[in-house]
């Protein structure tokens, strides 16, 4: 029991980073109809700049409990700039051309921002610097630490946030009218590349967020981190339903449930035949039974009318 | 034209290598209720949409109150007065019917809105029961309502029109020309598309014919009712 709850545990502070970089892809997905693949890049960069940052501030004698905001912002404020840069330059040049031309792109910019990060920080990992003790709380038998508990508190604030922008506020209004039908949301006066913009803007900060969440999480960062990562945050957000926020989110959470559960009951049910190191072929093939019987994901609407 | 709200001169538009659009000279004065018809392919939508900077042109002026909107992106015309209902209506289905309102109160802010909103319920009573309806889930007469409404809810100077009667059933259609005329009589410039050449004739004060892209007839709508020729091209004899 004991086991099964701290599973548990583990697999919502997963599922909370997954769901974060999950909403990063649907929103885009969202309002252009293009999968981002250099969104898992745009991950580890928040990642790295967020431990590099930390690392260096630590160094010039500031506190960790100043130091650790200050890096965040910085990583996020970065990762706007990036996201901001990736869709000018890569995405909105091909807006009007066939969907494999951004696709490649994408690709691109992909392998472009794994070099970069890998000439900046080298091939090594890094280690995120050790600043308070990691106190752990006893729950029901298992065991949830501070940066854990802190990860799902932030996840969840963040995600709430974002309901409320893109459901109450004139610029959430801006960016469903702009999902839907983007010709009469310029008749609205509707600035359709400024929402754009800003939804990628928006999808990088989240990953930053969840760049950081991880390394801390791990205690590791590495400039190959953003390919696994952003593949099963991808996945996540199909397995929900891609273009659904709420989908992305529950996406998300199932997602790393599933791995969690996986790794710790996959020894037991195949009777040894599998250990844990399976833990991603089980929750891809959990993705493919799903998609099997809704192709459209567990919250997503039919494709073909966005086609 | 000294009063005209809207002046284009020498228009043209292409798609491709297509030219649907041949050079046209067309004005909307203050007040007026001008419409523009024409059959199937004639250029009519793509004349709105030049005007509404949803589609360029390729020669020509579009002025709007004076100033040339050749410079001017589309959704920059919105809040300079232009607005346009499109074909097909392109109401945002997934929004209720008051988050579609306020999109067309997008461009603005000032503190009237909430009280525009209050008018345009009152001018369409359905959409107050329908309010927080999703609009896809309306009836097609019900979404052009909604549509209408969206685009006054930007407070135009210009309100364009395209095939405001299409698809609705003859109940439905009366109800919107009922509306227009409505609309005109408080000192709406309007530009109005349409196949329904009668009715649009009717109710508009002078017409344009458009044919092949370039203007055919033009003049008053009473006489252009009367005139042998649209009568045996658009009339049914």
């Amino acid at each position: 029991m004991e086991i099964f709850l701290q599973q548990i545990i583990n697999g919502v502070v997963q599922g909370s980073v997954y769901a974060l970089v999950a909403l990063g892809y649907t929103m885009v997905y969202g309002i252009l109809g293009l999968i981002n693949f250099a969104h898992g890049e745009v991950v580890m960069m928040g990642a790295m700049i967020s431990l590099s940052a930390l690392t260096a501030l630590i160094g010039m004698g500031l506190s960790p409990l100043l130091a650790l905001p200050l890096s965040l912002v910085l990583a996020i404020a970065v990762c706007m700039l990036l996201g901001y840069g990736i869709e000018r330059i890569a995405y909105r040049p091909l807006r009007h051309a066939p969907r494999l031309a951004p696709l490649i792109t994408a690709i691109g910019v992909s392998i472009v921002l794994q070099n970069l990060a890998m000439m900046i920080w080298g091939r090594d990992y890094h280690s995120f610097p050790q600043l308070f003790v990691n106190q752990a709380h006893q729950m029901g038998g298992a065991i949830i630490n501070d940066i854990q508990l802190f990860i799902v508190i932030a996840a969840v604030c963040v995600m709430a946030g974002l309901m409320f922008v893109v459901h109450r506020t004139r610029l959430g209004r801006a960016m469903r009218a702009v999902a839907e039908n983007q010709h009469a949301a310029q008749l609205m006066g509707v600035n359709v590349n400024r929402v754009v913009s800003i939804t990628f803007m928006i999808g990088s900060a989240l990953a930053a967020l969840a760049g950081m969440m991880v390394s801390a999480n791990y205690g590791l960062a590495h400039y190959y981190m953003g390919f696994l990562l952003g593949l099963k945050a991808f996945t996540a957000a199909v397995l929900g339903g891609i273009g659904n926020l709420r989908g992305a989110m529950l996406g998300g959470l199932l997602l790393g449930l599933i791995e969690s559960l996986g790794a710790g009951y996959i020894g037991d049910i195949t009777g040894g035949f599998m250990g844990s190191q399976y833990q991603d072929v089980f929750a891809f093939m959990v993705l493919i039974a799903v998609l099997l019987f809704r192709p459209s994901g567990l919250l997503g609407e039919r494709l073909a009318e966005r086609a | 034209m000294l009063n005209s709200l809207l002046e284009i001169t020498g228009l043209e538009v292409a798609y491709g290598g297509i030219q649907a659009v041949k050079g046209i000279e067309l004005h909307v004065g203050k007040g007026e209720l001008v419409a523009l018809i024409g059959s199937n392919g004639a250029g009519k939508t793509s004349t709105l949409k030049a005007i509404a900077g949803l589609q360029p042109s390729s020669a020509g002026e579009v002025h709007f109150d004076g100033k040339s909107m050749s410079s001017v992106e589309a959704c920059r015309r919105v809040s300079m007065g232009i607005a346009l209902v499109p074909e097909g209506r392109g109401v945002f289905a997934r929004l209720s019917v008051s988050e579609n309102l306020l999109m067309g109160a997008y461009s603005r802010s000032d503190a009237g809105i909430s009280d525009d909103l209050q008018r345009m319920y009152d001018l369409f009573p359905r959409l107050i029961e329908r309010r927080d309806q999703l609009a896809g889930t309306l009836s097609g007469g019900e979404q052009q309502m909604l549509v209408m409404a969206r685009a006054l809810m930007s407070r135009p100077r210009l309100l364009m029109l395209d095939e405001p009667s299409m698809g609705l059933a003859p109940l439905m259609v009366k109800k919107i020309f009922e509306t227009i005329r409505e609309v005109a009589a408080q000192g709406m410039s309007i530009l109005l598309v349409e196949q329904n050449a009668r009715l649009a004739l009717q109710v508009a004060n002078r017409g344009y014919v458009l044919e092949g892209g370039i203007i055919a007839l033009s003049g008053r709508a009473s006489d252009l009712l009367q005139s042998d020729e649209v009568k045996r091209a658009y009339l049914g004899g």
